[in-house]
């Protein structure tokens, strides 16, 4: 083969465009596809509202109702019961136990302390022992989201007030907030007082406010909530925005109650008495 | 200055820069621990992720799914080889620990080796924890 300088360029050309070509090739390739990306959906069965709401029908509620309900709620929320007595061996000196610094998520008032405004000394004598169960009203105009600094409370779009427990850092500005004293502060490791720990949900850990998220978890997967389950027909959840929806249709048949309304919150649990 | 000095102290200046080298000769080091693939996981032989995108970005990846699910509710996760996760750290068979069944040997593993400690325990559940 005759070699002069002309052939070697022009073998080097051509050789150099064919290594430039390769990358080029894969480039085009990669584009023409498409790394297919990757996508998060909800799951099918989930239920769906525009703004979730729950009517309690005081009436056929009573203390033992009212007891199941709260256990119901608190055991699968892995709420810590500081009445519970602490298993040594597993938590070795642990701290005796402030009561005032109870964690509650659905609970028993009496009615002068639910409805303070509602309060008459003529009042019907019944009233004062019926057992009123009080929740977070994940309000529309929730007063705790505003008070959070750090977005830890936020409202949800379908109405539900929820907490971020990853982003809490403890400030509590969200509890003197709340006028319905629906929030709870870890004020110590709540592990040690939860007697059946249930592996579907987490636990808190110590230094976060933590309250009611109306069930979301079970919502999620087109489940009624632990209260609801419970109630035995006397706790609905449903859309308040739908017009054929249960709760309105509770909400147009009975004369229902919030609680401190005038305070413009625009609670979302209603109650029939 | 003699030749000599010179020459010893070049060997004593390489002998002292190269001193990490001359360390690891005389000590052991352990090896980094490669996570274990148990049960339900090896037989999977599918990830979220990529097995390299995985190992150095599973904490952002756990960050995008926790806002995921708590902000807008959304709690499946239609990763990019078509498999389909629930966004859950150890709740349901779906979930991390519903496949790495072995925390011990699947997160602890690595985090200990690296001196890593992250909060996640301290609130959610292992259920191989439970009694």
């Amino acid at each position: 083969m005759e070699k002069s300088r002309r052939r070697f360029l022009k073998v080097a050309g051509i050789a150099a465009i064919g290594l430039g070509a390769a990358p080029a090739m894969n480039f085009a390739a990669t584009d023409a596809h498409g790394p297919a990306a990757a996508s998060r959906v909800k799951n099918e069965a989930a239920l769906h509202a525009e703004r979730w709401g729950m009517v309690i029908d005081i009436k056929k509620i009573d203390d033992k109702l009212a007891k199941k309900i709260t256990r119901a709620c608190h055991s699968h929320h892995n709420v810590p019961d500081f009445n519970h007595e602490v298993d040594e061996q597993l938590f070795p000196d642990t701290r005796p136990v402030n009561h005032t610094q109870d964690i509650k998520w659905i609970w028993k008032e009496k009615f002068h302390y639910a409805f303070p405004d509602k309060e008459d000394e003529f009042l019907n004598e019944k009233f004062h022992h019926l057992p009123f169960l009080v929740l977070c009203n994940h309000c529309k105009n929730a007063p705790c989201v505003q008070a959070c600094p750090t977005q830890a409370t936020f409202s949800r779009e379908d109405g539900i007030v929820i907490m971020d427990y990853h982003r809490c850092i403890g400030c509590r500005f969200c509890m003197a907030a709340c006028p319905y004293g629906s929030r709870s502060f870890n004020f110590r490791d709540p592990r040690p007082f939860i007697a059946e720990t249930d592996p579907d949900f987490p636990t808190r850990s110590k230094g976060v406010v933590e309250k009611c998220n109306l069930c979301a978890e079970r919502l999620a997967k087109g489940e009624q909530p632990h209260c609801v389950e419970a109630a035995e027909g006397a706790i609905v959840v449903g859309d308040l925005e739908d017009p054929d929806s249960q709760v309105r249709k509770l909400l147009s048949e009975h004369y229902t109650i919030r609680r401190k309304q005038t305070l413009g919150t625009e609670p979302s649990v209603y109650y029939i008495v | 200055m003699t030749k000599n000095m010179i020459v010893t102290g070049l060997a004593v200046f390489v002998l002292a820069v190269l001193s990490p080298f001359w360390f690891n000769l005389v000590t052991t080091t352990q090896a980094a621990p490669e996570p274990e693939l148990l049960g339900r996981a090896k037989e999977a032989q599918k990830c979220v992720l990529d097995k390299y995108d995985m190992r150095a970005n599973h904490m952002s990846l756990l960050d995008e799914w926790r806002d995921a699910v708590v902000r807008d509710a959304d709690r499946i996760y239609v990763a990019a080889n078509g498999h389909t996760f629930n966004m859950s750290l150890s709740t349901g068979e779906n979930s991390c620990l519903g496949c790495h069944e072995d925390k011990a040997k699947f997160c602890d593993a690595c985090h200990t080796y690296t001196s890593v400690n992250p909060y996640c325990w301290e609130c959610h559940i292992n259920p191989k924890e439970i009694q």
